[in-house]
C-alpha cells in the first residue's frame, strides 16, 4: 500500500528518529566517556563530545587491566568462549530434542514435550543454589564447563526448532525414505540444511543471551582468569575505596558491546529470514 | 508372472477408521495401472502402502516376487513421484536426482552417467545446476520424474503428479509420462482423480470407491460394461444418465417414465427396482424417435454441444451430447432414440450391473 500523506510521513519519521535517539544516546555517552581522561569526567557538566584520550584508554585497558584485574583480552576471550559454548550447546541439544519430538513416535511424547516446556519457568536465577551445589560437586567451578553447561538446556530453542520441523512437508521425509535415507541421514542431509536460517536466527539470540550472562559467572568464578567481561564491569565499579575510574569502565563497556554487534550485523540477513521465512 | 500383487489388502488407522476394505490386484510386468476415484476413496492410501509409507493392516503386497510387507520403502525397489514434487529445496537438480543413488553407494561416475541420461531424456539437462526454487512447475515435475528414473526401479509410483500443473501443461506431461513409461517398460501404478487422465494413460484402471475396488479393467471395458452404478457414473463426461425404472412386458422391454424401450435380449433377474442408464453421447436425435425431450439449456462447445433437457411430462432430467453444434430455443421439444444395445441396467439396491 503506497500512500502519499506528508503529515503521516513526517510523524512516522519523527517517531523513528526519537526511538533511535533514545537507543543510541547511552551508547554515545559510553563512547564519549571512554575518550576522555579521569579528571574531565569528574567535572560538571559531563562532556557530550569526543575527547582525545580514546586510544590511550584503550591501550591501558587492554594492556594492564583495570584495578589490578586481569587484562581485558582474557575477559573478552572468556566471554566469547562461554557465549559460543552456550549457543552451540543449546542449538545442538535443542535440535536433537526437537527432532525426537517431531519425527519419532514414542510413549509419553507429549509429556516430554510439556516437561521441556515447563523448564521455561526455571531459568538459572530460580534454581541458582541447587545448580551451584551440583556444579561445585562436579568440580566445575572456575571452568568453562561450569560457566556454560548449566545454561545449555533450552526450552525456547527446542520449541522454535519444533515449529520449524513441523513446517517441513511430510513428503520430504517420505521422498528421503524412498531414497534410502535413514533417520540420521535425513537429519544431516536434509533437515539441517533446510533449517539453516532458523539455526542462524537462534544462534544470534543465544549468543547474545550467553554473552550477557551476569549472575551465574559472578557466582561460580573466583579465579580472576575466569572472569567474563560483563561481570567484570560491575567489579570495577565496586573497586575498593577508590573513585570509580569511569573512563576505563566505559571503555570496557564499549568493548563488551562489540562482539554481539558483530554477530548481529554479520548474521542479520539470515536472522530475519529465519524468523520470517515460511516457505521451506 | 505378475509383477505387483496385492492380496486382500486392508488398512485400518489407529483411530479405527477403515480406509481400505480388502483390495486384490495383479499387475503384469510393464503394465500401466491407474487407480482412480473421488477424493477420500483410499487410492492414495493404497499406493502409499505399496510404497511402504503406510503400514499394511492386513493382506500381502508382493513386488517382483518378493513379499515386501515388512520392508523399508528404499528396499522395495520402487520410486515415487509426489503431487507437490517433494524436491529437496537446498540441493541442486543434479543432487536431487543423485541423492538416492548416492545413498545406495553407487560409484560416482555411474551416478553422473545415469543422471545425465535421465536429464537428457526429460530435457532438463540445462537445469542441472539450478535449485528447485528457480524452476517452473513443469520443470520441477520433470526433476521429480528424473529422480525416479535414475534409480531404475522395478515399479514407478505416481501420486497425482499432475494436479499442481495448469491445464495445458497437464496434457503435455500426460503424454510425456505415457511415452516414457512405454519406452522404459516399467510397471507403473498411477493415482489420479481425473478420469480423463485415467482413461488416456491406463492399460488397466482400478476404480476405487470407499476403500473398495469397484471394478478393474481396460478403459474400453469400463466404458462399455461398467460393473456398478458408481463406475458407470464416474467414467465418462458428461456423466451417464440414470433413471429409476423397471422391466416390463416380462422382461422384453424397460420403462423410461411411461415409454417402453425394447431390450436386446431378455434379462433373467428377479430384481424389480432397477436403474436404467444410458450415456449422453448414445442418445440419437431423430425426428421419428419415441422419446420427447424438452430443452432446458444448451452448452455449445463448437466441436460438440451438450443439451440439458427433461422428459416431457416429467421432471427426469436427461443430458444429451451431440457432435455437431445445435441451436434450439429453451422449451422446444426434440425427439430422440436410444439404441437398445446402449442401455445399461443396474440393481437399484446393490448398484450392481444386471448384464
Amino acid at each position: 500500500m503506497i500512500e502519499n500523506r506528508p503529515i503521516d510521513t513526517f510523524v512516522s519519521h519523527a517517531v523513528l528518529l526519537a526511538g533511535i535517539a533514545i537507543v543510541m544516546f547511552p551508547v554515545w555517552i559510553t563512547l564519549v566517556a571512554a575518550s576522555h581522561d579521569a579528571a574531565r569526567l569528574l567535572q560538571i557538566p559531563l562532556p557530550l563530545g569526543l575527547g582525545d584520550q580514546f586510544f590511550d584508554n584503550l591501550k591501558h585497558v587492554i594492556g594492564e587491566g583495570v584495578n589490578n584485574s586481569v587484562s581485558l583480552g582474557i575477559m573478552l576471550f572468556n566471554s566469547l568462549v562461554m557465549a559460543l559454548m552456550i549457543a552451540f550447546g543449546k542449538i545442538a541439544i535443542s535440535l536433537l530434542s526437537a527432532y525426537a519430538l517431531v519425527y519419532f513416535d514414542f510413549r509419553f511424547r507429549m509429556m516430554f514435550f510439556w516437561m521441556i516446556f515447563i523448564t521455561l519457568m526455571l531459568p538459572v536465577e530460580v534454581r541458582i543454589l541447587p545448580t551451584y551445589e551440583v556444579v561445585a560437586q562436579l568440580n566445575m567451578l572456575d571452568s568453562y564447563w561450569g560457566l556454560s553447561i548449566p545454561l545449555i538446556a533450552s526450552a525456547t530453542a527446542t520449541f522454535m526448532f519444533r515449529q520449524t520441523f513441523l513446517s517441513v512437508p511430510d513428503e520430504l521425509l517420505e521422498a528421503a525414505r524412498i531414497d534410502g535415507a535413514g533417520p540420521m541421514r535425513f537429519f544431516f542431509d536434509i533437515l539441517l540444511p533446510i533449517s539453516r536460517t532458523s539455526i542462524a536466527a537462534m544462534f544470534v539470540i543465544l549468543f547474545i543471551y550467553g554473552w550477557n550472562q551476569y549472575l551465574w559467572p559472578l557466582l561460580i568464578t573466583t579465579d580472576k582468569n575466569m572472569y567474563t567481561i560483563v561481570m567484570a564491569i560491575k567489579q570495577m565499579m565496586e573497586a575498593l575505596e577508590e573513585t570509580p575510574q569511569w573512563h576505563y569502565i566505559m571503555m570496557t563497556a564499549f568493548l563488551a558491546m562489540i562482539p554481539p554487534v558483530i554477530v548481529v550485523i554479520t548474521m542479520q540477513k539470515l536472522f530475519v529470514k529465519g524468523l520470517t521465512e515460511t516457505e521451506k | 508372472m505378475s509383477h505387483v500383487i496385492l492380496k486382500a489388502i486392508e488398512k485400518t488407522y489407529p483411530n479405527g477408521y477403515k480406509a481400505i476394505h480388502g483390495v486384490d490386484l495383479e499387475v503384469e510386468d510393464g503394465e500401466f495401472i491407474v487407480l482412480v476415484g473421488p477424493s477420500g476413496c483410499g487410492k492414495s492410501t493404497l499406493l502409499r502402502m505399496v510404497a511402504g509409507l503406510e503400514t499394511i493392516t492386513d493382506g500381502e503386497v508382493h513386488i517382483a516376487g518378493r513379499k515386501v510387507n515388512e520392508l523399508e520403502p528404499s528396499q522395495r525397489d520402487i520410486a515415487m513421484v509426489f503431487q507437490n514434487y517433494a524436491l529437496y529445496p537446498h540441493m541442486t537438480v543434479y543432487k536431487n536426482m543423485a541423492y538416492g543413488l548416492k545413498n545406495l553407494g553407487t560409484p560416482k561416475d555411474e551416478i553422473e552417467q545415469r543422471v545425465n541420461d535421465a536429464a537428457r531424456l526429460l530435457e532438463i539437462d540445462g537445469l542441472l545446476d539450478r535449485r528447485p526454487k528457480q524452476l517452473s512447475g513443469g520443470q520441477r515435475q520433470r526433476v521429480a520424474m528424473g529422480r525416479a528414473i535414475v534409480r531404475k526401479p522395478t515399479v514407478f509410483l505416481f501420486d497425482e503428479p499432475l494436479s499442481n500443473l495448469d491445464a495445458k501443461l497437464r496434457v503435455q506431461m500426460r503424454l510425456m509420462i505415457k511415452t516414457l513409461q512405454t519406452d522404459l517398460e516399467t510397471t507403473t501404478l498411477y493415482v489420479t482423480h481425473d478420469q480423463v487422465e485415467a482413461m488416456t494413460m491406463a492399460d488397466r484402471l482400478v476404480v476405487m470407491n470407499d476403500g473398495i475396488a469397484e471394478q478393474i479393467g481396460t478403459p474400453t471395458e469400463l466404458y462399455d460394461k461398467p460393473a456398478t452404478l458408481f463406475v458407470a457414473g464416474f467414467i465418462g463426461s458428461p456423466a451417464m444418465n440414470f433413471v429409476d425404472s423397471q422391466f416390463a412386458e416380462e422382461g422384453k422391454s424397460v420403462l423410461l417414465n411411461n415409454l417402453n424401450l425394447p431390450v436386446i435380449q431378455k434379462i433373467e433377474t428377479d430384481v424389480t427396482e432397477i436403474v436404467l442408464g444410458f450415456r449422453p453421447e448414445h442418445i440419437e436425435l431423430n425426428d421419428q424417435g419415441p422419446i420427447e425431450l424438452v430443452v432446458d439449456i444448451i452448452e455449445n462447445l463448437g466441436v460438440e454441444s451438450i443439451i440439458h433437457a427433461h422428459l416431457k411430462d416429467s421432471s427426469i432430467s436427461i443430458v444429451v451430447r451431440q457432435t455437431e453444434s445445435l441451436i434450439v430455443p429453451k422449451g422446444e421439444i426434440i425427439r430422440a432414440h436410444i439404441p437398445a444395445q446402449k442401455l445399461h441396467f443396474f440393481d437399484k439396491n446393490t448398484g450392481k450391473s444386471l448384464e
